[in-house]
Order: structure tokens, then sequence, then C-alpha cells
């Protein structure tokens, strides 16, 4: 994402203008031929789908007969559509559970990793930490939902068993069946999944960190949370800026775990966007309304994309101005 | 997931996961709190791949035992039948199949086509590069619902619908959106010298890319190989939503849409689990300094 930026910088070198192949006599036509597959491909499975969709949002369509024009109907219904809110408000769950936790947490857990046991008990424990912490990552996130559905089971599953088995059979519970504590057990399964993501990144930042700085700060009388606000904090931003916009898309786009643990329910409590949509598609038939809430989970996507990559250009300039 | 960004796969990461990292050696005391420390770390590790532990232990478990021992003890007897009855009612050699054939013939489409588009943006820096650059990466951040009913839509008018090439097509693009993206930026530094040489012994800009530049890019090529295998292999909701027949069904989807059935006891959706994770933990064991690289080679400058 952050090569944005350098992108639009090297524009501005007028002698980047020039290929890095100069041609010759016996060219083998235009570099143009060779983007010719790659737009044909683009324009057929995402611009054309995507303004398709655009369009439809304007529509009333049930999938069969033409879609008939309604104007901003869809838009108005949206709008007044407490289920839609709702699905917005999960959409935010989802972002505390898969960056504001994480981000936080990974931070913490890169920092005691890398300074502290990495430093003093070895680098090989630090390592298979590591490796432990990002095992749930690369599972496919339907599969990682499962295997913590498993486990919270309404009846004889794993953790109602053992809440039973240790005396605490009061508070065995219906997790992802009943409304007040489905939306949080889904969370759960999130950390769980997304945790190793910036601690493997902040990690590898922070070999960036001269340990000298710290050293001077340490003679400076900075303590270890000071060390950490003002030289790593300040050092690892760009892999915190980029950790927090992927995993903000991310959560933004959930629909795998729900749509295994709870298709949204019970009631509304677990439903987000991605899953609304898709069942307006599929199972109402209401393919306009559908593709309003789609497209408006596209506008809220790529606004946060533009916004953070705009903060984060901002903030690389400030920091060479200085 | 998407998550991952394997950005500036140029630059060599030590870090690992085999290797250890490389520290500064200094001889200091454990004081109590680092033990401490050391505690809360391991816990949280324990608790991260306890999960992993409970299915692998109650996939091999009879529904009895479970019920009378519980989820945390190991199996009394080594129990195959949640396994073989998973594996035999899904058809499981058929499912890796169909998300290895998807994933792998998506993985070196992708390769190619992205190579392909950075050859013409990095190499041959044509007019409005910045912005061909910036569309493609927009195309990445795109919700697919975004797409999904057009497509749904297209692919059922050509009859394509239910047939896994719908599923190989799209996902084509949607992965060499981001190849483009990251492969034109590491062509753009590509040494000139090699080309120019290439060039005035007379090879054509075809020969230049097939004999040159991608022998030359091959290490990076493959780590994007890998990626876009390892990505395709975990997609749900558009296999979910195009390969509706059992035949064509990928292992995630295959496996979710059994999930809450009536004929699957306990154990036996525990052994479904567990097919469903071993896969990617082979691919994590084999890809895995591959896959840490680009991981950690992280995103930044």
């Amino acid at each position: 994402m952050v090569s944005v930026s350098a992108a639009t910088r090297s524009r501005v070198k007028r002698s980047d203008d020039f290929a890095l192949l100069p041609s010759t006599g016996k060219s083998s036509g235009s570099f143009w031929l060779y983007l010719i597959p790659g737009f044909v491909l683009f324009t057929v499975v995402i611009l054309v789908p995507l303004l398709w969709n655009i369009y439809l949002s304007f529509t009333e369509w049930r999938g069969i007969r033409p879609p008939v024009w309604i104007g901003f109907e869809n838009w108005i219904e949206l709008f007044h559509d407490t289920k839609f809110w709702t699905s917005f408000g999960n959409s935010i769950a989802m972002i505390i559970a898969m960056v504001v936790v994480p981000t936080l947490l990974g931070l913490l857990l890169a920092a005691m990793l890398f300074d502290l046991i990495g430093k003093k008990f070895g680098g090989r424990i630090a390592s298979f930490l590591r490796a432990t912490y990002y095992l749930p990552q690369i599972l496919p996130v339907a599969i990682a939902a499962i295997v913590i559905g498993w486990i919270l089971r309404p009846e004889n599953g794993a953790l109602n068993t053992v809440l039973k088995g240790v005396g605490l059979g009061f508070l065995q519970h219906n997790w992802l069946g009943s409304p007040d504590t489905a939306l949080l057990s889904i969370m759960f399964v999130m950390v769980w999944v997304q945790l190793g993501y910036p601690v493997v990144i902040f990690m590898a930042a922070l070999q960036r960190v001269d340990p000298e700085l710290y050293e001077a700060a340490e003679l400076d009388g900075a303590n270890w949370f000071q060390r950490f606000r003002w030289i790593t904090a300040s050092i690892i931003r760009p892999e915190i800026f980029v950790v927090t916009l992927t995993s903000t898309i991310a959560a933004l786009k959930v629909f795998g775990p729900i749509y295994t643990l709870t298709r949204g329910g019970p009631g509304t409590s677990t439903i987000v966007p991605s899953y609304y949509s898709y069942s307006e598609f599929f199972q109402n038939q209401q393919v306009g309304y559908g593709a309003t809430i789609a497209t408006a989970l596209t506008i809220v996507i790529v606004l946060l994309t533009i916004g953070f990559i705009k903060a984060q250009n901002r903030a690389e300039r400030a920091e060479s101005d200085r | 997931m998407a998550t991952i960004n394997p950005e500036l796969l140029r630059e060599d990461s030590k870090a690992g996961f085999e290797h250890p990292l490389k520290l500064v050696k200094r001889r200091t005391k454990r004081t109590v709190s680092d033990w401490v420390i050391l505690a809360v770390a391991i816990v949280i590790g324990v608790l991260i791949a306890a999960p992993f532990f409970i299915i692998l232990i109650n996939s091999f478990k009879s529904p009895t035992d479970y019920a009378s021992s519980g989820p945390l003890s190991l199996p009394r007897a080594l129990y195959f039948d949640g396994l073989t009855g998973f594996w035999n009612r899904v058809n499981f050699p058929e499912k890796l199949w169909n998300s290895f054939f998807i994933s792998g013939t998506v993985a070196i489409l992708a390769v190619v086509i992205s190579v392909f588009n950075a050859f013409a943006i990095g190499i041959g820096r044509v007019k409005g590069r910045t912005w061909i650059v910036i569309l493609f990466l927009v195309a990445n951040t795109l919700p697919q619902e975004a797409l999904l009913y057009p497509l749904y839509y297209m692919f059922k008018q050509v009859g394509l619908y239910d047939n896994v090439w719908s599923v190989i097509i799209i996902f084509t693009v949607v992965q060499s959106a981001f190849g483009t993206y990251l492969l034109s930026s590491v062509y753009g530094t590509f040494p000139k010298e090699v080309l120019e040489a290439a060039s005035l012994d007379g090879a054509s800009r075809w020969q230049i890319l097939w004999r040159v530049i991608v022998p030359i890019s091959r290490p990076t090529l493959s780590v994007i190989l890998i990626f876009f295998f390892i990505w395709t292999w975990n997609e749900f909701l558009i296999p979910l939503t195009f390969l509706v027949s059992n035949a064509n069904q990928t292992v995630p989807v295959a496996i979710a849409s059994l999930q809450g059935d009536r004929l699957m006891d306990v154990t036996t959706t525990s052994a479904s689990a567990l097919l469903g994770l071993i896969p990617t933990l082979v691919f994590f064991l084999i890809f895995q300094r591959t896959l840490t690289r680009g991981i950690t080679a992280g995103a930044v400058k």
C-alpha cells in the first residue's frame, strides 16, 4: 500500500519516463501489447461487474425478468434500515477484534518477545513463540471458525464440558446461539485468527531499531514505556499503518466465520454487511438491495483506503521535513 | 487471508521462523519479572495452540469415549471411524484435487499475467503507469460482494456456473491485480545494463522477457506463486457461490457446508475440522521460510 506514494513521486522525475529497455530494430511490438491480456481480463471480471453492481443498486431486480429502474429508493431504504446499521455496528465490533486488540496486543507481544525474551532467554524461544502465535493465520478463515465453533458447541462442547468439570457448571452457555454472547464469540475467533499477523510484522520491524538509541535513552533516565513510546513506536510507525489498514479492510469484509458459525443470527446479532448482501442476493432474491449494501460497503472501504494513504503520506512528509 | 503483505521481496529479511533472531548478545541478569514475562508469553502461546491440540485429540476418539471422558483427555483407543467416515462422506480426495487444481492453475496463470503487466509497467514504463498501478491496487481492496452478483449472472449466461473454471478465471484476475502492483515495483529497479546487453545482442523484447527477465526474477516469482496458491486455497465466498454441486467443491467449502448436519456426531465434526486444517499446516511447514520472508519483508521501504 505504501508504495503508491513512491510511485506518485517517481512521476515527477522525468528521466523515469524512458523505458529501461531501449527500442531496437527488431522490436516485437509496443509495450502496450503486453497489457492487453491483463486489461481484457480486468475489464471483464472487475470493471464491468463493479459498474453493473452500482447500476443494480438503483434497480429492483429479482434475478429473472429485467431489472426495473427505481432511482434512489434502495438507498433511501438503506439509510432507514436498522438491520443495515446493525450490520455496520457489528463491523465496528470486527474492527475491535481484528484491528484494535491485535494491534495493541501485537505491539506489546512483539516488544516483549524481541526486547526481553529474545535478549535474555535467546532468540530461539522468541522465534518459536512467534511461530506459535502465527499458527491460526495460516488456516482458511472458515476452517478457523469451525475449530473454535467446535469448542463452543452448545451440548457437549469442549468449553461447556470443561466448565462443568471444574465446578463452574453455572457458566455453561450456548455461546454462539444466544444473542448476548454470539457476537463476542465471533470476536474471540477473530482475535485468535488475527493476533499473529501484527506480531510477525512488528518483530521484523523492530530489527531496524538501533539498540544504541535505547542505551542513550536509558542513560537519560527514560523508562521502558517512554522508550517504547518515543523510539519504538515512532520507528515502526509505517508497519503500524500497514497493519491497521490491511486489517481494517479485512475486518469490513468478514464473511466466512459468520456464514459457517451463525448465519448472522440469532436474530441479527452477528450480521455483517457482506453476509447481509449475500443473503439479499441469494436467499431473498432482492438483488437490487443486495447490490446497494455491497456498493455502500465498497464506498466505505475505498474512502478508508484513500484516507489512510493520505494520512500516511502526510506523516512521511512531516518526518522528512524534520 | 489476504492480510499478508509480501511486499519488497527483494530485500532479504533475516527473520525466518527457523532462524533465531540475531540479537546483540548482552550478558544481563534474568530478574523475577523477566521470568514472569516469559511465563505470560508462554501461556499466551499455549492458549493459541490449545484449539489445535483439542481438535487433534478429539478427532481420534469415539463419541462414547468423548461422552465419558470429556474433551481434554487423550483418546483411550485410537478411533479412526470419524476421520474415515467424513473422508468417504465428502469424497475428500476429490475435494483435495479440486482445491489443488484451482489453486495451482490460478497461481500459474496469475503469475504469467502479472509478469506481462509488470513488464509493460516496470520495464516499458508506459504512459500513465502510476494510474494503472493504482487501478490494480484498488481492485485488490474491493469487497468481493461488489462483484458477486454480476459475475454470478455472467457466468450463468456463458455456462460456466458450477464449473471450476469460473473460480479460476475470477481469482486469476484478483491475484494478478496484486501481483502486478508488487512486480511492477520490483521490475522498476531491474538492472538496466543487463537489458541493454541483451538488446545489443539482438534479442527482441519477447525474447528478453522470457530469457533474461523471467529467469533473473525467478526467486520473486516463486514467492508470489506460493502466495497465490495459498490465498486461493483459503478463499471462501466465491467458491461457495459458484461451486454448488458436490463434485466441484473445494476443501473449505465442502467442510463448511456439512457443519450442523444431523448425521455428524461430535467427534466426526472434530475430524472434519482436522481434515480442513491439515493441508494448510502442510503448506506452512513446506514453505515456512518463503512465507515468512514474504510476510515480514514488511510492506515498508
